[in-house]
């Protein structure tokens, strides 16, 4: 019995759904002919290439193929959740508090997901980025984003 | 048609040498080396975190600084991994094999000195085959209908899909979803809104700058942190520590001669990855090589060969990209992107409508390089202290510049969030092992393949089969077919044996993109 190519297993479904839903998706929009193609055609084309495609390497999984043993890392959701926290954090203080406090979130969050890094060493690291965001982004680009704003 | 070449080329001199035109390229050099010595930060996420400032130029200085921040990123890219055995970018990955042995022994700046020597080199060589290949390829593209780009476009992106290490059917996989991703937004013909659900900040498509940032950027640093080992050991460099001797220039001379020509051949081919192109450079050395064995411990060949075969590539992937509309790998599509949001549309009739761009980039390419070679020599002691800054701090600067980057392209937060969710998908692509590269050549040629191919199926009626009965169109059909049926020999070979193929056997780990 051949053990089943994990990856290329959960990959190669991934791709089949994504193909299906596209191609749902698509099955909404005019499908025309192929002399004059509406803005469906293409897409479901796209879509059904992609779940064969996907089928394919689920398919090819099953078989067993030599899975080149690469060491498994252990899931890293303190660096995982504290980088995508920064990133959102800019995009939800920046709405709702302005320009500088997002900075110091985005870069404070992000930081906290390395393991070396302390509290103090985040602090002081987006108090620096903020003053150069200050610097570079409002002072010399004129950037849109208002300093701070309330609400 | 040389001679009105080299009369352009002057001209192109001229608009390169005006002083705004100077200084935004050796502005880009100076900050793409900066950003490309920087751990886990390539040529792509230089090139997007700053295209957005290039809004506000003319088209010209605009695509000069760009095609700076490339070289330089790209010369960047080779410090590190020589240095502190870091790939930054993935081309480097093999440069790291020998560069990092002759750093240990002492002789980094031997192999900083080859590096720069070759990369100048196959540089000026590709600006030749530039310079003498783009009027002839002008020529026969002028005869380029609808079918004969829809062709070659599928040639495009079969090889970049499938000429990259591992399944070529995963490649194939992101190719399609980079097309889709491509069709999302209004449909010009229609009106049509596609994959926007609903969400007006969706309407005018993905934004190619969060897309790019996503899968290169913020998936990045979703992989590496916390797992990157840093061997902060202080090198000490001086000026002259990176003048080779002269027996190390003759042992280095048929090795950049042998890259530069390896660069030339995959340059011309479209879709085919610079890393590609490095792996084959190298792997060609070790063959030839008398003594393999010193292989990996230090052989200066080991670093002269793939640094002038990427920098060869490089130049010459301009061809096709700015002839055709058809970039050779990621990077090259940023730059077309970057082209097509300054109003140019790239193909056979940029070369004559907008000569000076054309020309002027070109003259730039040398001047931009020989500005790399003078940078480089006073600033190696700065680039070694940036090697040093720890990835803890750098990371999360860098989150706060893709976050900012994203938002002035549109002055809009909805792309934050776009980058956030493209990174989250890349990460995922790239933890079930597949490529992320072909995601950003299906975006950028998405729409162009759309388009050409409704027009080539309206023009012939629904006949299909117009896309054989062009002369042209069916060259690139049959070779796109080829292509796979080799590539899937190969693979399925490699199955039924129970070895990896002969692609992923030449090709080392090497982090994706």
């Amino acid at each position: 019995m051949h053990r089943i190519n994990r990856k290329d297993f959960l990959g190669g479904g991934l791709m089949l759904l994504l193909g299906l839903g596209a191609a749902f998706q698509a099955s909404h929009y005019e499908f025309g002919t192929l002399r004059r193609m509406g803005p469906g055609y293409f897409p479901l084309a796209l879509g059904l290439i992609l779940a064969l495609t996907g089928l394919a390497i689920l398919l090819g999984s099953l078989r067993g193929a030599a899975a080149v043993a690469a060491a498994r890392l252990a899931p890293e959701w303190r660096g995982w959740i504290c980088i995508c926290a920064g990133v959102a954090s800019f995009a939800v203080i920046g709405r709702w508090g302005g320009l500088l406090p997002a900075t110091f979130a985005s870069v404070f969050l992000a930081a906290l997901g390395d393991r070396k890094n302390t509290p103090v060493a985040a602090g002081v690291l987006a108090a620096v980025m903020t003053l150069v965001c200050l610097v570079v982004f409002w002072w010399l680009l004129k950037i849109e984003l208002p300093l701070f704003r309330w609400g | 048609m040389m001679g009105r070449s080299l009369v352009d080329l002057w001209h192109g001199f001229g608009v390169a040498l005006l002083p705004g035109n100077l200084m935004w390229s050796f502005f880009g050099v100076l900050i793409g080396n900066l950003i490309g010595v920087l751990p886990g930060l390539g040529p792509i996420s230089a090139i997007s975190m700053l295209l957005p400032l290039t809004y506000a130029l003319h088209p010209i200085p605009a695509i000069l600084m760009l095609a700076g921040i490339f070289y330089g990123a790209q010369y960047g890219g080779a410090i590190g991994a020589i240095l502190l055995n870091l790939p930054c970018h993935p081309p480097h990955a093999v440069t790291c094999l020998d560069g990092y042995p002759l750093t240990q022994q002492g002789r980094s700046g031997t192999a900083l000195g080859i590096t720069m020597l070759c990369s100048f080199f196959a540089a000026s060589v590709g600006i030749i085959v530039m310079i003498i290949a783009s009027p002839l390829l002008v020529a026969i593209s002028f005869r380029f209908g609808p079918p004969e780009i829809f062709s070659i476009m599928l040639l495009g992106l079969l090889a970049g899909a499938t000429m990259s290490r591992g399944s070529p059917l995963k490649g194939v996989a992101m190719v399609v979803v980079g097309l889709l991703l491509g069709v999302a937004g209004t449909d010009v013909l229609t009106g049509t809104q596609r994959f926007t659900f609903g969400i007006t900040d969706l309407d005018d498509g993905v934004e190619l700058v969060a897309l790019a940032l996503g899968l290169f950027g913020v998936a990045e640093f979703l992989r590496s942190v916390n797992r990157m080992d840093q061997i902060a050991k202080p090198v000490r460099m001086r000026m002259r520590d990176m003048r080779p001797s002269r027996a190390e220039l003759r042992q280095a001379f048929p090795a950049m001669l042998r890259g530069t020509g390896i660069g030339v051949l995959f340059g011309a081919i479209p879709g085919t990855g610079p890393t590609i192109t490095t792996f084959l450079a190298y792997a060609l050395e070790h063959k030839l090589a008398r003594h393999p064995e010193r292989f990996g411990h230090g052989a200066i060949e080991g670093v002269a060969a793939p640094e002038a075969a990427s920098h060869s590539k490089t130049q010459v992937d301009f061809i096709p990209t700015m002839s055709l509309g058809i970039p050779g790998d990621p990077v090259m599509a940023l730059i077309l992107g970057a082209l097509m949001i300054q109003g140019i549309q790239p193909g056979p009739q940029l070369i004559t409508e907008h000569a000076d761009l054309f020309w002027g980039l070109i003259a730039s390419f040398w001047i931009g390089n020989a500005l790399l070679m003078v940078l480089n020599v006073p600033l190696i002691g700065v680039w070694v202290k940036l090697l040093q800054v720890p990835y803890r701090f750098l990371y999360p600067s860098a989150v706060f510049f893709i976050a900012v980057g994203v938002y002035s392209t549109q002055n809009n937060l909805f792309e934050v969030w776009e980058v956030l969710a493209f990174g989250l998908a890349g990460a995922v692509f790239v933890a079930l092992d597949f490529p992320v590269a072909p995601i950003l050549l299906g975006f950028v040629l998405g729409p162009l393949v759309e388009d050409n191919f409704r027009r080539a199926l309206l023009l012939s009626g629904g006949n299909m089969a117009v896309f054989l009965q062009h002369p042209i169109s069916a060259g690139f059909i049959g070779a796109s077919a080829l292509l796979v049926a080799a590539r899937l020999f190969f693979w399925v070979r490699g199955l039924r044996r129970g070895t990896p193929d002969a692609m992923t056997a030449l090709l080392p780990e090497v982090p994706p993109g």
